[in-house]
């Protein structure tokens, strides 16, 4: 008797630590090959970092893979490939600057004569991708012209060049139109048909329904279920995902809500190739309210706190500041109105590596150690203030002149804080603020935003994150597709928020 | 917080310190050797000879080591000095139609602000092409390299500024001074070099905008988000590189009493050696004044050594290219220990 699905790659105790955290901890995972292999979780328990595992980028720290019950080192994107294990990243990894074929042939390139590049090989070969993915994308138009769905599909057609057996597929629907992802779904069928063994992750529940064969359900580096896809549904999903005993940070006393601090009104962010990656968006903040703005990637919540920074120049929309108009067009004159943004990716925009934790904090509030025409610099009370946020916020450092790369995720993010906090904002923007931290950390960060609101600031912050941002909200907001889709109290149940958030396009994007 | 002493070795520690001060270090092996190989090479006299070299190149590399730190090149600096010493040439000699009925002379002091106005305008123009226009600095600045040399020669047509003795009629009896004077038996470079060194010193340590151009230069994007006017602080390094420059240029025009077109080639790629040398990163946000003119000396003081000891100039540039790229090389060692020195700091106190 064989199985109709049989295990083409399995792993077994995989363990993957990064320097401060344990992505994942002893995972068992079976990728059945001729079927759907869907992986879910939230941001952050191991689904990528599992991927990465099967497709060569990171190594385990300790664990076993095999395929066909034999061993095998993965120790290269090559020998994944060699193995036929092809990936489509949720990131692209391709290069606008050349045509589609020359994309989806890249290191591969077809040659003549061991040397010259046989460019209508290519074409032809890429032509034919096309057709089997049902798309009219010319092989030699450069990818840069092609819309972000489209080049999704060219992504896929590299993966299916390279004739993958196992096809790992990263969030692909996140940028796509209904009407594409309907085409993927034939073309997934079409591969299953073919004993192809595809990893399908995506955030959004009942696609993973529609198609899955199998489910894995990942929590904090831990598997908390795996079965067929038979008599599953969204519900046990959710309880899988977010588990029983939610991580709680409970509020100390009661929240005291003031006056409305922060409005935004009709903020449009215009989106490259028509459409609006935040579309018509309305809300407001009260003094001592923590306000969380639920959505999944690419729903427009990044974007519209840059859209309030100044960010986006084509943006429209007003801002009131405490019932005032917010007229500032640049980040210093918003800064110093009382807006302070926590951004997303804090190696990027957050914090300037290189310089010491003293000068991170003090960064954006520098003008106020400054005397005589603010051009002598007060060091010794510059450093007495920054001592005193290192002390407030708990920042454990061993010295406020080491570089501020030094520290752990934790507390940088602390020391951006401690930045934004130094400019005595009245309204605190935090975009995913328990990105890339621990549990101890994000628990300590929490407990500083409930005290922070607890002394009359608003807080606005962005997550993904469902756990959290129904923990921490004393409101919450839900964003897809750059609109607002639902509002909830406090204590709101997990299925309705998450169902607000995957609510399917009204309005298909597609040229 | 207390800060608390992490444990490390005495020889990593050691090691930081000796790498930390590695230009003063070279600056201390060079002189020692020249002061052995090449006799009379530790005399005042030429104390003071070596100085007045090293002096003009220094001026160049305060403002190149701005520049450098906001992440950006100044090309230009070069063919600003040409430029400036044709128009302290010509203001010098010539009398400016106004437009209003009859020519004025100008006086040294007049001149001077005149001349130190054109270098800070090319540095504006290169600061509004980079930051309103987005050209990268490497261009931006190698097309005003050209332009500003090519308006050079047009000023003269090509000839040379001859006998810039000034006249007392006109108030240029003071001419010379600048470039050839003494103040307090020093020669005025030098007193030059130090009040610019100091200001440079002061605004980078001591006030905002110093901290905002490291800010700029360790993370653009970082800085912007966190209320820096980034394209206010890029105008300023260049404009404040264009000045430097200037300087450089009024000096060597009194200094030679003659000013000619070819003034100032190749002097950018001098500056940024010696910013290099001093420990200013090539990728921005690192980078001290200080370390800049000890970086100066060891350029101006190996070749000048290398002189009196008689060594072919041909090899002279070979061992400035060899000393470059060691100081580079060294630099990168440095980083690398200062972070993991820091990071054992940071764990030790992590657990």
């Amino acid at each position: 008797m064989t199985e109709p699905h049989p295990v083409g790659l399995s792993i077994r105790g995989g363990v993957k630590v990064y320097p401060g955290t344990r992505a994942l901890k002893g995972v068992d995972f079976d990728l059945r090959m001729g079927a759907v292999n869907v992986l879910v979780g939230e941001n952050g328990a191991g689904k990528s970092t599992l991927m990465k595992v099967i497709a060569g980028v990171e190594a385990l720290t300790a664990g076993q893979i095999s395929m066909n019950g034999q061993p095998v080192q993965i120790a290269s994107k090559s020998d994944a490939v060699a193995l036929g294990i092809g990936i489509v990243f949720q990131e692209l990894n391709l290069f606008p600057n050349m045509t589609v074929a020359e994309n989806i042939f890249i290191a591969r390139e077809p040659l003549r004569l061991g040397f010259d590049i046989d460019a209508r090989a290519q074409s032809d070969a890429a032509r034919a991708l096309m057709r089997r993915l049902e798309h009219d994308i010319d092989p030699d138009t450069p990818l840069g012209t092609l819309r972000i769905g489209q080049q999704q599909i060219v992504e896929i057609a590299k993966a299916l060049a390279q004739n993958a057996r196992i096809l790992i597929l990263d969030e692909p629907t996140s940028a796509l139109s209904a009407s594409e992802v309907e085409v993927l779904f034939r073309v997934i069928a079409d591969l299953k048909a073919q004993g192809v063994g595809i990893v399908y992750i995506s955030h959004r529940l009942e696609e993973l329904i529609r198609i899955g064969d199998y489910i894995t359900v990942l929590r904090d580096g831990t598997i908390t279920g795996a079965r067929a896809m038979e008599g599953v549904d969204i519900p046990w999903i959710v309880r899988a995902m977010i588990g029983e005993g939610s991580k709680e940070f409970p509020r100390t006393e009661a929240p005291r809500f003031g006056a409305e601090v922060f409005r935004a009104e009709d903020v449009c962010l215009p989106r490259l190739g028509g459409g609006f990656t935040v579309d018509h968006l309305s809300l407001s903040v009260r003094e001592g309210e923590i306000l969380g703005l639920y959505g999944l990637m690419g729903a427009g919540r990044t974007e519209f706190l840059e859209c309030v920074m100044a960010q986006h120049p084509h943006a429209t929309g007003r801002y009131f500041i405490a019932g005032q108009p917010l007229t500032e067009r640049d980040v210093a004159g918003r800064i110093a109105r009382g807006l302070a943004l926590i951004p997303e990716d804090r190696k990027r925009d957050g914090l300037v590596q290189i310089m010491s934790i003293r000068e991170n904090i003090t960064l954006s509030a520098l003008s106020r150690f400054a005397r005589l025409f603010h051009l002598n610099l007060d060091l010794r009370a510059e450093a007495a203030s920054a001592l005193d946020f290192v002390k407030r916020l708990t920042i454990k450092i061993a010295s406020p002149d080491n570089p501020v790369s030094s520290l752990s995720g934790g507390n940088q993010q602390k020391v951006v804080i401690g930045k934004a906090l130094m400019t005595d904002p009245k309204i605190l923007l935090m975009d995913e603020p328990s990105r890339g931290i621990d549990i101890g950390a994000k628990a300590e960060v929490f407990r500083t935003m409930r005290r922070l609101a607890a002394e009359g600031l608003g807080i606005l912050f962005v997550t993904s994150d469902l756990d959290e941002v129904l923990a921490l909200s004393d409101r919450i907001l839900v964003m897809a597709d750059g609109r607002l889709t639902g509002e909830f109290p406090s204590g709101a149940a997990p299925a309705d928020v998450i169902a607000a958030a995957t609510r399917h396009k009204l309005k298909d994007h597609a040229a | 917080m207390t800060a608390i002493p992490a444990p490390r070795s005495d020889r990593t520690n050691l090691m930081l310190v000796v790498l930390q001060l590695r230009t003063f270090v070279a600056l201390i092996l060079v002189l020692g050797f020249f002061s052995y190989a090449a006799p009379n090479f530790l005399s005042a006299a030429n104390a003071v000879i070596v100085s007045k070299h090293v002096a003009l190149n220094a001026l160049l590399a305060i403002g190149m080591t701005f520049v450098i730190i906001t992440g950006g090149i100044d090309l230009s600096v070069g063919s600003i000095v040409g430029l400036c010493a044709m128009v302290a040439g010509w203001l010098v000699l010539n009398p400016v139609d106004l437009g209003i009925g009859y020519s004025v002379w100008f006086d040294t002091a007049e001149i001077a602000g005149l001349v130190a106005l054109v270098g800070i305008a090319v540095g504006l123009v290169n600061g509004l092409l980079i930051t309103r226009l987005a050209v990268a600095p490497f261009i931006a600045t190698l097309g005003t390299l050209y332009i500003a040399r090519g308006a050079a020669l047009l000023l003269s047509g090509g000839r040379t500024f001859p006998n810039l003795t000034g006249d007392a009629e006109y108030g240029t009896q003071g001419f010379p001074f600048i470039g050839a004077g003494n103040l307090l038996a020093l020669p005025m470079v030098i007193w030059l070099l130090v009040g610019m060194g100091l200001v440079a010193h002061y605004i980078s340590r001591r006030t905002t905008l110093g901290r905002h151009i490291y800010a700029v230069g360790g993370n653009e994007r970082g800085a912007a988000l966190s209320g820096v006017k980034v394209n206010r602080i890029k105008l300023f390094v260049y404009m404040f590189s264009g000045f430097c420059a200037a300087l450089v240029g009024l000096v060597i025009a009194s200094q030679l009493q003659a000013s000619h077109p070819a003034t100032g080639e190749t002097f950018e790629l001098n500056a940024i050696a010696a910013a290099v040398l001093g420990g200013t990163s090539m990728s921005g946000g690192r980078g001290r004044i200080g370390g800049t003119i000890v970086g100066a000396f060891v350029i101006g003081i190996l070749g000048d050594g290398l002189i009196m000891m008689g060594v072919s100039s041909f090899w002279q540039t070979v061992i400035k290219g060899l000393v470059i790229i060691a100081a580079v090389v060294i630099d990168q060692a440095q980083n690398r220990l200062q972070t993991r020195v820091a990071l054992q700091q940071e764990a030790a106190i992590g657990k």
